[in-house]
This record gives structure tokens, C-alpha cells and sequence, in this order.
């Protein structure tokens, strides 16, 4: 099925609850309402002509200008040999949206790295905790305005530049 | 289970025990760590503890020119470097509109398939050595060290290439290592039946490895398992066949599927069977290129000053460890804006906890060796 066509089919099911498709990218996509991603996702894997099986990749990116954290679902059918992709905007001060965990499991890992590098709270999901950073680690690596602490447990994270220390 | 359970026959009071298997563990290929609950030998409950070599490969793409990523990416997974090269650098020249030139896509196949042989060798032989045989790492080893040989004469290094750049290869493959992979693959072939005889039929290996830690199709799906592991679970599905990139379409290979012959379908067997079997195709692939390999300049002109159009490409390739996926957002700038990678060991590692109720200790280690995790490639 083509992008368009699922799009379509979509907006009728769920009207006004995704928008924003753009067709003549690489990859198409499109935007869906945060409280609506779990019955949307359900209908894409149950849906017989649509079959998503797969989340190929879940990922968040950063855009603080327009102040917003966008959740980025790759969804593959193997079945069917097509794929969408979804996108959720969010809120940079309190990014909440709920797991995916109970449609495709792997989502359990994939939001496991999005809560650690971005912060954003997966709702319902089982084992929420940080999995690349340590537990007591301050503030979220990939967002754009991260700054990196300056000490970690009493190691300083700060060192001289190299080629300063041999000029002197 | 329970925490303190009454043993029927005896009487006495047993306690789940819990363990800490790596992060230094031969087993474990890199810095990796379970916490593992058992009662006695049997495991209760594995709990994948990683993030041990968390590079934040992917935050450094958006400090350094476009150009200037490739030899990061490299570290992504460092048994097969090139695979990452070529996603990254397929990223950017679809966003850009960059043409490869044709020898260099070529060139391109041939690096990657001798990878490929690395990695797998690399993978096989030390499954083996896991499970307690030494001989078939060492010999697996051997051939690695040939490949890499070869590698430093295309490119000049053993392991972390940089060798596929915007628009095609940094360097030409010349006429006489031409010659000397093909010797190496003429020497090779017999060396997978060797080692065939040496492992794949010994009795002791197949009993360890049939029916333990089964996937079935709908985990597999699921977990998004991919590459050997997918494959091995029955699903016939090949980014280099199924989404072609590249110049694959022109070749002809075979996809290896696990069949469960000895054990049960998407056992470790199958999947390290795979493994087995995709050695012999890459070798196929080889020879049709080195065969094929057209005239012409191996890397297109690109500006020095590399800046896409803004816009967002997910790109896939199908790396020794499945599907790798790169997912690049460009601003405009001299600097991507986002780079994220989607590994296939990371889809493994979370698989792990599920399969690991309920088998033995020891096991667990078949399994981790089955599915091919790279420490490396999980944390990136």
C-alpha cells in the first residue's frame, strides 16, 4: 500500500487525530495526537491490508526552537512490503506518552534509550529505568541544551586540551 | 518462584540464587553483564545490564562535519565497521542526491562481503570456544587474519576501515589484491567443510546447541530480531534481497534459512547454521564482483564542503548482525542534525531476558553466543 493510501485510510478511521502528512520526502510520514498513538499503532499491526508486524526503530529528536520533543516510530510490514512513519510531538517540559511495550515488545528497549538520552516518560511501561547512563546520572545526553556535569561521583568529567598542556 | 521454597523430598529450605555474569566475562565478547536469579543450575530470570561501553556515538554526529562521522561510525560495531560506513554514507548521499560511482559500489560489495566473512568467522569461532572447543576459534582465526590482511591492503587498516566515504571508496582496489582475494576465497572454500567437520558435526557441539533457547516466528517478529537470528527462526527475510540497495540486485545469492533439521525450528543450531551457510554466499558474492568489477573512478566528486538539503532519510543495510539502520536528519549545515543508529544487537540483547527462563546456567551462555550480541554495537 502506498503512503498516501494508508494515510487515508487512517483519517478515516481516526479522524482528526493524525495530520500533516508529507509525501514527497524520502520516507513519508506524519503526525499523530499523543493520547491517540496506542489505538493508532494497534489498528497498524491488526489491520489485515495494513500488517505493520515490525517497529523498526523507535527514536526521539530534539527540537528546542520549536519547543518540542518528537517521539520517531519506523514501522515495517514484511508481509506487505511497506512501511510509514509516525511522529508524536511532545512537550520539552513534561514529554509524556504512553508505551508501546504491549503491541510490538520491543519498544520496551527502544523507550528504555529514549528516557535516558531524552527524558521522555513512557506511561505503563514495565521497567523504566535508565540503561546506557548510570541511575544517578544528572540530565539528558541527546537533548540539544545538555550540558555535560562537570564531575561525576568525584571524577572530574573536565580535562585540559591536550595540545594546550604541550604548547606550555 | 519462591524465595525460600521447601524442597519435598528432603526437606530442607533452598533460596533462589542470584549472580553477577560479567562484565568481564570470556563470554560475553566485550563489556557486557547479566544479573542472573537461579534456583540451583536453572535460571530464573536474566537481566541484561548494559551501557558498559556507551560511547554516545550518536550525540558526536552532531559535533562533527559529515565527512568527518565516517570514521566514527566505524566504532558503532568494530567487527563489521565497513557495514556501518556504507549506512552512514548511503544517509547522506540520499540526502544529498550524491551519485555513487559504479566501480565504487562494487568496490564497495567486495569490502563489505570479506567483512562479512570476518565477522562471522569471528562469530562462529568464538561460539565455539564458549561451549568449550578452543581448536575452531583458533583455525576461525587464522582465516580472520588473511581477511584482514587483505583489508589493509584495500584500505590500509585491519579493523576500524574508514574506507567507504561519501560517493563511493577512498581507495581503488588494485588489480593485484584483485588477484590475491581470489586466492583467498579459492583457499577458503574447503576451509568451511573443514570446519564444518571440525564443529558443525560434532556430536557434543549439536547436543548443546539443538532445541535450547528456541525463537519462535512471532518473537522473532516481535523482538524485531534481525539478520541470522530472523532468518535462523524461519523468516526469510534479507535487507540485500528484500530491500535492495547497492548493487545486489545484479548479483546471485542464495538466503539461507534455519530449517530446525537437527533440532527444533529457531534454535541455536539454526541460527548458528546461518552463520555457516551465509559464509559460502558471501564468498559467492565475492567472486561475481571481483568478476564483474567495471572500469572507472572509485569515489564520485564531492564537495569538501558536504551539506545536504534539509530533510530525513532512514536507511538500511544488512549487516553480519542484521538490519542496521540509520536514521539522519540533515538542517541544512555542515553538521547533521541528528544521527541515530538502530543496531541488531540491541534488538537481541532484549530478547535475552525472555528466553532465558527457565534454562540452565550454562546455556545461557549457548545463547548469548547464538545470537550474536557485540557489546560494541549495543551501547554504540
Amino acid at each position: 500500500m502506498e503512503p498516501s493510501e494508508i494515510f487515508a485510510r487512517l483519517e478515516k478511521q481516526f479522524a482528526g487525530k493524525v495530520s500533516d502528512f508529507k509525501g514527497d520526502v524520502q520516507e513519508p510520514y506524519f503526525s499523530v495526537d499523543a493520547e491517540a498513538i496506542l489505538e493508532i499503532c494497534r489498528f497498524l499491526r491488526d489491520d489485515a491490508e495494513l500488517k505493520f508486524e515490525i517497529l523498526s526503530d523507535q527514536t526521539a529528536v530534539d527540537w528546542p526552537k520549536e519547543e518540542k520533543i518528537q517521539v520517531v516510530y519506523h514501522l515495517y510490514s514484511y508481509a506487505h512490503r511497506h512501511q510509514i512513519v509516525l511522529k508524536v510531538d511532545l512537550s520539552r517540559d513534561n514529554p509524556t506518552i504512553a508505551t508501546a511495550e504491549g503491541i510490538w515488545k520491543v519498544a520496551n528497549w527502544f523507550e528504555r534509550e529514549i528516557f535516558d538520552l531524552f527524558g521522555v516518560i513512557f506511561e505503563g511501561h514495565s521497567d523504566l529505568r535508565r540503561i546506557m547512563l548510570p541511575e544517578d546520572w544528572v540530565g539528558y545526553p541527546l537533548r540539544k541544551d545538555y550540558v555535560e556535569q562537570e564531575e561525576y561521583d568525584g571524577i572530574s568529567t573536565q580535562r585540559a586540551p591536550l595540545v594546550d598542556k604541550l604548547m606550555r | 518462584m519462591n524465595e525460600t521454597a521447601q524442597d519435598q523430598d528432603t526437606g530442607f529450605h533452598t533460596e533462589d540464587m542470584t549472580i553477577s555474569v560479567g562484565p568481564q566475562h570470556p563470554s560475553t565478547h566485550g563489556v557486557l553483564r547479566f544479573v542472573v536469579k537461579t534456583d540451583g543450575e536453572v535460571i530464573s530470570e536474566a537481566i541484561p545490564d548494559v551501557g558498559y561501553l556507551h560511547r554516545s556515538i550518536e550525540k558526536i554526529g552532531e559535533k562533527v562535519t559529515w565527512h568527518g562521522y565516517v570514521p566514527y561510525t566505524d566504532r558503532a560495531d568494530y567487527l563489521a565497521a565497513m557495514f556501518a560506513n556504507q549506512g552512514f554514507c548511503m544517509a547522506a548521499e540520499k540526502l544529498a542526491a550524491t551519485p555513487v560511482t559504479r566501480r565504487g559500489e562494487f568496490c564497495r560489495v567486495i569490502a563489505c562481503e570479506l567483512n562479512r566473512l570476518a565477522s562471522h568467522l569471528i562469530s562462529v569461532g568464538t561460539f565455539g570456544q564458549d561451549i568449550g572447543a578452543m581448536t575452531p576459534f583458533v583455525h576461525a582465526l587464522r582465516e580472520r587474519e588473511t581477511i584482514n590482511n587483505l583489508m589493509e591492503e584495500i584500505c590500509g587498516a585491519r579493523l576500524t576501515y574508514n574506507y567507504i566515504r561519501i560517493g563511493g571508496v577512498g581507495y581503488d582496489i588494485l588489480p593485484e589484491t584483485c588477484t590475491r582475494i581470489s586466492e583467498f576465497l579459492d583457499h577458503f572454500a574447503p576451509i568451511v567443510d573443514e570446519f564444518n567437520r571440525l564443529l558443525t558435526g560434532n556430536k557434543i557441539f549439536i547436543e548443546r546447541l539443538a532445541g535450547i533457547a528456541v525463537v519462535s516466528k512471532e518473537d522473532a517478529l516481535q523482538y524485531n530480531l534481525v539478520g541470522p537470528n530472523l532468518r535462523g527462526a524461519g523468516v526469510k527475510w534479507d535487507i540485500r534481497r528484500d530491500i535492495p540497495y547497492s548493487v545486489y540486485p545484479e548479483l546471485e545469492f542464495e538466503i539461507p534459512v534455519g530449517t530446525g533439521h537437527i533440532g527444533t525450528l529457531g534454535d541455536s543450531f539454526d541460527r548458528y547454521w546461518v552463520r555457516i551457510r551465509e559464509l559460502q554466499e558471501s564468498c559467492k558474492i565475492v567472486r561475481q564482483c571481483l568478476k564483474m568489477l567495471p572500469k572507472g573512478p572509485a569515489i564520485s566528486k564531492v564537495a569538501r564542503k558536504f551539506k545536504p538539503a534539509v530533510g530525513e532519510c532512514y536507511v538500511r543495510v544488512e549487516a553480519p548482525r542484521g538490519d542496521m539502520g540509520f536514521y539522519v536528519i540533515s538542517d541544512g549545515s555542515e553538521y547533521p542534525y541528528r544521527v541515530r543508529i538502530r543496531t541488531g544487537s540491541y534488538t537481541a540483547m532484549s530478547i535475552i531476558d525472555k528466553l532465558s527462563k527457565g534454562i540452565m546456567l550454562a546455556d545461557l551462555i549457548v545463547l548469548i553466543g547464538s545470537l550474536d550480541v557485540d557489546a560494541p554495537e549495543i551501547d554504540r
